[in-house]
């Protein structure tokens, strides 16, 4: 367990929060992340779920897991419709030890005052990577109650940071002193229908900006290969960086569930035979994630892996080491300074 | 009407070839109309749209059309109100997310879209809905702007 005292929170991030890293010339970040995958290294992305409470060392020790397995680490917002901790809170905290976050905002609680709001915040502290989501409806949560916003969908939200980033102004046309440097991304769904019609959905947030695309959980690879394809076909992989979801199932009952009760969640017949038939469902569940992770970085225009296991964080580290993706590679973490 | 929102779609091509030579004299008419009367008739206009519009595609009035682009498929019946594509929580049976006894929106229009002929134009990326516009004539606004920029 991580204590407070032993969080090395490094003045350099804190004083100069909007300067990480030295600027270099065609990024648009000062970002760890960006640097990885321009470097055209294979680069492991994962998810961090904000907790239900006020204290940060939580925050810190469930980062600490994926420690020398990440180059960044995306802090869901309010992911499923149910409140956690902010995200963009989230992301600065970890921004402040040094960590690459990747803050996700979702369309479904803000309007455009407040997320062009948010974006300048970000950027003040230090947070170099964002993510623009159309986020799950509020009746998938546990206060299906509340007002849906959606003010922005997640193109419009793309094409907000673009110009604020770019052009140095609000959507009003009201002029930044300082625009917000960030490197942004979306996510795309290729699982589910109109199938035909997700790799133009793809080429359209390339179009509005995006520059790395975070898929939604692969469990289908023949799938994948197919989007893949018409994406490499279409020229898409030479103007976004591509990383693949996968994720762990803890047995054959939590994948049943996801299928049909998580949004979007497409797994196969024969994923959910495989854990039926397995002595240890937990186990087989990480064995065909660290399968999925090597199949997916022999995909051709594949850029990385993004990671997500939720309430099984635990077992990341682990997953990415044996899957061997990162080849020699050690990334960054914070006590590699300390 | 969901139903005749279902047909428009499947008929999309046809919508489209009707919507092309109807708009220009309904553009026309009403730019005669916007001259002669100074706005005067705005109201019963906007209320013809509504009954129209609401009848053909369930128009939700947003002042903001882009039916042609979007497969003849009215956007803002999607309950996240998305205007450039499907989210990620479409069923597998193609139905919406948030409800599941409605066919997804998008599915319509991507379906709709490929029947067109400018079957581009739901490539265009479209920015977020001005909301001073909410329950205006989209008709009328054409018409206006055409008015004034001659």
């Amino acid at each position: 367990m991580v204590s407070d005292e032993s969080i090395k929170i490094n003045p350099e991030y804190v004083y100069h929060p909007g300067n990480p890293l030295p600027e270099i010339e065609g990024h648009v970040s000062r970002g760890r992340f960006e640097r990885v995958l321009k470097r055209g290294e294979f680069a492991v992305t994962t998810e961090l779920a904000p907790p239900d409470s006020a204290d940060r060392t939580e925050v810190f020790h469930e980062a600490a897991m994926f420690d020398h397995v990440v180059d960044a680490i995306n802090a869901t917002d309010g992911s499923g419709a149910n409140c956690h901790m902010s995200s963009v809170v989230v992301c600065a905290l970890l921004a402040h030890i040094g960590y690459s976050p990747i803050l996700q905002i979702s369309c479904r609680d803000k309007n455009r005052i407040a997320i062009q709001g948010d974006i300048l915040g970000a950027a003040a502290l230090g947070i170099g990577n964002v993510l623009a989501l159309t986020g799950d409806d509020v009746s998938a949560g546990d206060q299906p109650e509340a007002k849906r916003v959606f003010d922005l969908d997640s193109i419009s939200l793309l094409s907000t940071i673009i110009k604020m980033r770019d052009e140095s102004v609000l959507l009003s046309g009201r002029k930044l002193t300082e625009p917000p440097k960030m490197f942004a991304g979306s996510t795309i769904n290729p699982f589910v229908p109109p199938f035909k019609s997700r790799v133009l959905q793809m080429e359209k947030k390339i179009d509005a900006g995006a520059q790395f695309i975070q898929t939604q959980y692969c469990f289908d690879m023949p799938m994948l290969k197919a989007f893949m394809s018409e994406a490499v076909d279409k020229g898409l992989t030479e103007r976004a960086f591509i990383l693949p979801g996968v994720g762990t199932l803890a047995s054959a009952r939590t994948a049943k569930w996801m299928r049909s009760n998580v949004p979007g969640v497409h797994i196969p017949d024969s994923v959910i035979k495989r854990l039926e038939g397995a002595e240890n469902q937990k186990k087989e569940g990480q064995k065909i994630c660290v399968e999925l992770m090597q199949q997916v970085k022999e995909l051709e225009g594949v850029s990385g892996v993004h990671v997500m296991a939720y309430k099984q964080e635990q077992y990341v580290a682990e997953m990415v080491k044996d899957s061997g993706v990162l080849g020699d590679r050690k990334p960054w973490a914070p006590k590699n300074e300390y | 009407m969901y139903k005749a929102r279902l047909f428009a779609s499947k008929h999309a091509r046809a919508y489209e070839a009707m919507y092309n030579a109807s708009s220009p004299i309904i553009l026309a008419s009403l730019r005669l109309v916007q001259k002669l009367t100074k706005g005067k008739l705005d109201k019963p206009i906007t209320w013809a749209e509504k009954k129209i519009k609401g009848f053909l595609f369930d128009c939700q009035m947003c002042g903001n059309c882009i039916l042609s682009t979007t497969g003849m498929t009215c956007p803002m019946n999607c309950p996240k109100t998305l205007r450039n594509g499907p989210c990620g929580g479409v069923r597998a049976n193609g139905n919406c997310e948030v409800k599941p006894e409605m066919k997804c929106v998008w599915v319509e229009a991507w379906r709709g879209s490929r029947e067109m002929k400018h079957n581009h134009k739901i490539q265009e990326i479209q920015f977020a809905v001005n909301h001073e516009h909410k329950g205006s004539s989209a008709w009328i606004r054409l018409a206006n702007e055409d008015v004034k920029a001659k």
